[in-house]
Parts: structure tokens; sequence; C-alpha cells
């Protein structure tokens, strides 16, 4: 298994600090003694190259069909199946995509989107990081069930809130306005975040903490110099997860925005496409895939963090 | 100071317990505050008043008592979603453990880690609709003798196999609307449990392999200890996502063919018919159903302060 590759290095891996996570040499196996075992050790490894091969492809066969239909004409597509189109004579076109670029608004949606989106995103973590350190850090009466009672929120499916919100906003004379969807995309995002930072916050060693506390710093000098540099993987990949919901989110866009098709954010505007162009489903293959492009862009450029990040619950237990 | 119930007196304070301890009473509230505040309007106020509809009668111009909970519990219809919801549950949550925990340990070994888990982290950044209609491509059913433009149909079809309705057969429909599922979340699940291996020391591995133990046996008797904590996190976000599962069954089959979950059956209780007592029962009941399985996390989180 010499062939192993690890990937991670371990400078400045920020776990690290927990003593207990070496960099992740993990797999290295004691140096083959014999040449037999070479063998079996290469061929080891690549049967299980084989096998990782053959996941990731069982797992974008369906996307790739996606992709693949939203290059075939209307026509084509209901008759045969997309592999037919990859078979010559090739018959692709850029029609679906141009009709969904040419959509009225479009652009204003992506722009719609993205102001909808990113303080979507900052908001809730900032807020889930204050509240993540106390309830790691510090103590007070009732600290765990007020914990328990924000985590189990979790399960109240959205639909549930949607008419006591709507109350609220209207009474507050904010329905329909972009405020009203960030306070929305916040509340809705923050049981989630608070959970998953609480648990990576917990994790980290006391030790850390104690050497700051001699010399005297404020919670507030502790959390911005110490724990949230320490906590960029974490924050990393709660922030691609956040966006990836606020992003693709349609029903709260459509019960808090849906009386101002000015404000409408991207998914809003592709249901509405779908809609006039009733069962013509090609459209939506090319919609998928536009609406798409920006998440996936995010995660590819972040990717680092997130893999090394969030040690969740952590090694430490 | 504020003093706490999780003190115990005859045992020294460890200096995580000195530091939690600093800081006037007031001081952790100022932070929890935000947080409290945006939870307490958005998420428990909704959620009391449901509890309260709960207790009325359809249009909540009445008092009725646990009538709403025992019709849940009685009627056949309720019945199936109830046990729907049960398959989602449990299949849902451990073909994602499992797979997203073999898948992380499998990429670890291999050079090409990187492209495997962007293939499987792909679908998580997919919105419901295009998901939807990604797997209508694969489910599609065509009568026997007419081109199947169903992947899956294809596929059978070649073997000799009739075409199936996917979406219909009520004996097989359910799972292949969890196998949607599993498509998305699995790359989440195995994100997150790889960051934990890596945690794992490689000193630990190499001396149970210099020993002679077996892969298997390193994996269920080293790793899986050692990121059960992650485990559970995973697991407990799954459980939770499994029990108010809407969009998938709500975009593929709209809850018909025998497919009805208990969130889409709220929606339609309350936005369709308008019984706002049985849809606000329906949803306390998901209230009550995460229960134990955020007891079993506030106990192991403090276990995890103990160790400190």
């Amino acid at each position: 298994m010499s062939t192993i590759v690890n990937p991670e290095d371990s400078s400045g891996l920020p776990l690290d600090v927990a003593g207990s996570n070496e960099p992740a040499a993990w797999a290295k196996a004691p140096p083959p003694t014999s040449p037999g075992q070479r063998v079996v050790r290469w061929t080891n490894n690549g049967i299980l190259t084989f096998i990782v091969v053959l996941i990731a492809l069982i797992w974008s066969v369906p996307t790739f069909g996606l992709f693949v239909a939203s290059f075939r004409p209307a026509s084509a597509t209901q008759s045969s199946g997309w592999w037919n189109g990859l078979v010559p004579p090739w018959n692709f076109t850029i029609e679906n995509y141009q009709q969904v670029l040419r959509a009225q608004d479009m652009g204003q949606a992506f722009i719609n989107s993205l102001i909808i989106s990113i303080p979507g995103t900052i908001i809730p973590v900032f807020v889930a990081a204050f509240a993540a350190y106390a309830f790691a850090w510090m103590k007070f009466p009732g600290r765990d069930w007020i914990f328990l009672t924000i985590v189990a929120l979790l399960v109240v499916p959205i639909q549930m809130t949607l008419i006591p919100i709507l109350g609220i906003f209207t009474a507050a004379g904010i329905t329909g306005s972009f405020l009203a969807i960030w306070l929305a995309h916040t509340a809705f995002g923050l049981p989630f975040a608070i959970y998953l930072l609480r648990s990576f916050f917990g994790a980290l060693p006391s030790d850390l903490f104690e050497s700051a506390t001699i010399d005297g710093a404020s919670h507030l000098r502790i959390f911005s110099r110490i724990l949230l540099p320490l906590a960029v993987p974490a924050l990393a990949s709660l922030i691609i997860f956040q966006f990836m919901w606020v992003w693709n989110d349609l029903l709260v866009a459509l019960i808090f925005l849906g009386g101002s098709p000015e404000r409408a954010p991207m998914p809003v505007t592709i249901a509405n496409l779908v809609n006039s162009f009733g069962s013509n489903y090609e459209v939506l293959t090319a919609a998928a895939f536009i609406s798409m492009a920006l998440p996936l862009l995010v995660f590819f450029s972040l990717q680092r963090y997130f893999v090394r990040g969030i040690l969740a619950g952590s090694v430490k237990g | 100071m504020a003093t706490t119930l999780y003190t115990r007196a005859n045992r020294p304070k460890s200096s995580g317990e000195r530091w939690a301890r600093r800081g006037g009473a007031l001081v952790p509230w100022l932070w929890i505050a935000p947080a409290i505040l945006f939870v307490a309007i958005f998420l428990l106020y909704p959620v009391i008043n449901t509890i309260w509809l709960s207790l009325l009668n359809f249009d909540s111009s009445a008092f009725a008592g646990l009538t709403n909970y025992r019709r849940i519990f009685t009627d056949p219809r309720m019945l199936l979603v109830l046990r729907n919801n049960l398959l989602w549950l449990v299949v849902g949550t451990v073909a994602t453990v499992f797979l997203g925990l073999v898948i992380a340990v499998l990429v670890d070994r291999v050079r090409i880690e990187s492209i495997a888990k962007s293939a499987i982290f792909i679908p998580m950044a997919i919105s419901f609709v295009g998901a939807g209609v990604i797997w209508r491509f694969v489910y599609q059913y065509a009568p026997p003798g007419q081109a199947q433009t169903g992947l899956l149909n294809a596929f059978v079809t070649n073997f000799g196999v009739q075409p199936q309705a996917w979406l219909i057969n009520p004996t097989i429909n359910n799972f292949a609307l969890i196998t949607v599922y599993v498509w998305m979340w699995t790359g989440f699940c195995m994100v997150i449990l790889s960051a934990a291996l890596k945690g794992v020391p490689a000193e630990i591995l190499e001396a149970a392999r210099v020993d002679g133990a077996s892969e298997v046996r390193i994996f269920f008797r080293i790793i899986v200890p050692m990121i059960a904590p992650t485990i559970a996190v995973v697991a407990t976000t799954m459980i939770i996502n499994l029990l108010k599962i809407f969009d998938i069954v709500y975009v593929m089959t709209g809850g018909n063919f025998r497919t009805n979950v208990v969130a889409v059956e709220y929606y339609q209780q309350q936005f369709n018919f308008g019984n706002f007592g049985l849809s606000s029962a329906l949803a306390v009941l998901l209230l009550i159903a995460i229960i134990p399985i955020m007891l079993y996390n506030i106990r192991r989180f403090r276990q995890q302060e103990a160790q400190r």
C-alpha cells in the first residue's frame, strides 16, 4: 500500500491543536518485505481504486444524463433516452440554454439570488458562532436545556412556520422586502449552524483558553483572536451548506417575496418559466444546470477547507 | 458568578471549568441573545401556536381535546403516512450514514480521493426541482414494447425484465424515493465523516496492522469507535432531516400512490383541505419524536465536557 497518498498536508491543520489529531498518514503500512507482498498490495490498491471509480460513476450517471439531455432538442428527449444522444449522428443544440437565458428577468433574478444568499448566509453563521461559543465554553443555568430546545427546533417543518411569520412580517410592514427573507433564512439556518459549531467548539482543548485567561483576555478577544481562526474550516463548511440551501430555496422565496416579482430569485423565475412552458421540461434541464453553477463554484473553491474541516463532534468524544 | 447544576463539588476544577465560570452572570446571555431572539420569534412562536391549534377542531372554532391525535392513530390514511415516515427514517438514516462512512474510508486510500469526493458531493448542490428532473430521466416508464426513455427501465428491459412503474408500484415506490434522498445526502455524511477519519492517529492503525489485525477488524474495532461522536452528529442530522422529509416526495409523487409522509400530509391538510387541527397534530408528532434523540445528544455533550 505504499502508493497510498494522503493529500492532506499537516501544515496549518487547525485541529492539530486538539492533540490527538496527527496529520492523517494513517493508511501508511509497514514497508513491504518481499516482492510477493508488494504485488499483493499493488493489486489490492488497484481493486480499491476500481471500486471507488465505480461508485463515483454510479453517483454521476443521473446528473450526466441531465447534462446530455440539456443539449438535446425537445423532440429527441421525448422520443428516446438521453444515452441515444451520445451515439452519432450527434444532434446537439444550445437552444434550451438560450430559451432560459433569453427569458425576461433572468439576469435580474441572478442578482436577486446573490442579494438574498450572501446576507442569508453570513448573518446566521455569525449569530450562530456567538451562541455556540457561549453554549460550549460558558456556564449558566438552563444552558443545556436552552441548547436542546434550539436544536430540537431543527425538526420543525418550514411549512409550519410560514403563516405565523407572514403575520409578523405584515404587522411589521416588511413583507416582500429583502429584509424579510434575510431574517427568515437566518432563523431557519440557526439551529443546524448552532448544533454544528457547538460540536466543533466544544471539542477544542481547554488549555487553549487557560493561557488566555491568565493573560486576562476578554471573551470577545478570545473569540475573535483564538476561536475564529481555529474554526475557519468549520465555518467554511457551514458557509457552503447554508449558501447552497439559501441559493436553492424555492418555498421561502415564494411565500415571502411572492408579491414582488422584481425581487424574485432564480428558483422562482425558473419555476415560473416552467409553468409558462407547460410540461416541456427540456427547459428545466438547462435551467437546473444554470442555477447549479454558482453553488458548485463555491464548493470547488472552498473544497480545501471542506475536506479538512467540519470535525463536528470531533475525535475527542 | 452563575452557579450551575453541573459542578461536582468533590471534583477538583479543571482549567476548562475555571475558564467557563469567568465573567459576570449576565455575560453568557448577551452572547446567546441574538440567536434566542431569532429562534423564539420565527420557530418557537409558530410551534406553540401549532401545539394550541392541534387541540382545536378543523377550523379552530372549538376545543377538541385529543381528537386529532386519536384520528392520526386510527385513520388508515394516517397510519400509512406514519408507516412510510418510519420506513424513510430507518432506511434513509442507515443507508446514508453507512454508505457515507464506507465511501469515506475507501476514498481515503486512493489517489483520486478529491475527484471521487466531488462526484459524490455534487448532488447536494442541486436544487430539489433539478433533482426531480434528473430522477424523472431515471425512473420514467413506458409500456412494454415501446422505447424506454427512463434509464432504469432501459437497463432492466435489456435483461428481459418487464419495465416497472418505479414511482407508482406501491411495493417499490417508497424505496425509489428514498434512493433519491440517499443519492443527495450521502455526500454530506461522507464529507463530515471523512474529516473525522483524518483525525484518527496513524500510529494506532499501524500498531494494529503490525499485530496482524485485518482491515475489517481495524474498521470495526478502531476506526468506528474513534469517530463515534462524529457518527452520532451525522446520524442525528439525518434523523431530523428524514423526520420532516418533504421536497422529494412532494416533487416526485405529490404523496400519491401510497408514498405520503408526515410533512407532505401536513401541507395538504393545512393548505388543501383546511384541517388546521389535524395538520397541527401531525406537526406536533414530529416534535415529540425528536425528544429521545435530543436527550441522547445532551448526554453525549455532558460526557464530552467531563473529559475536558
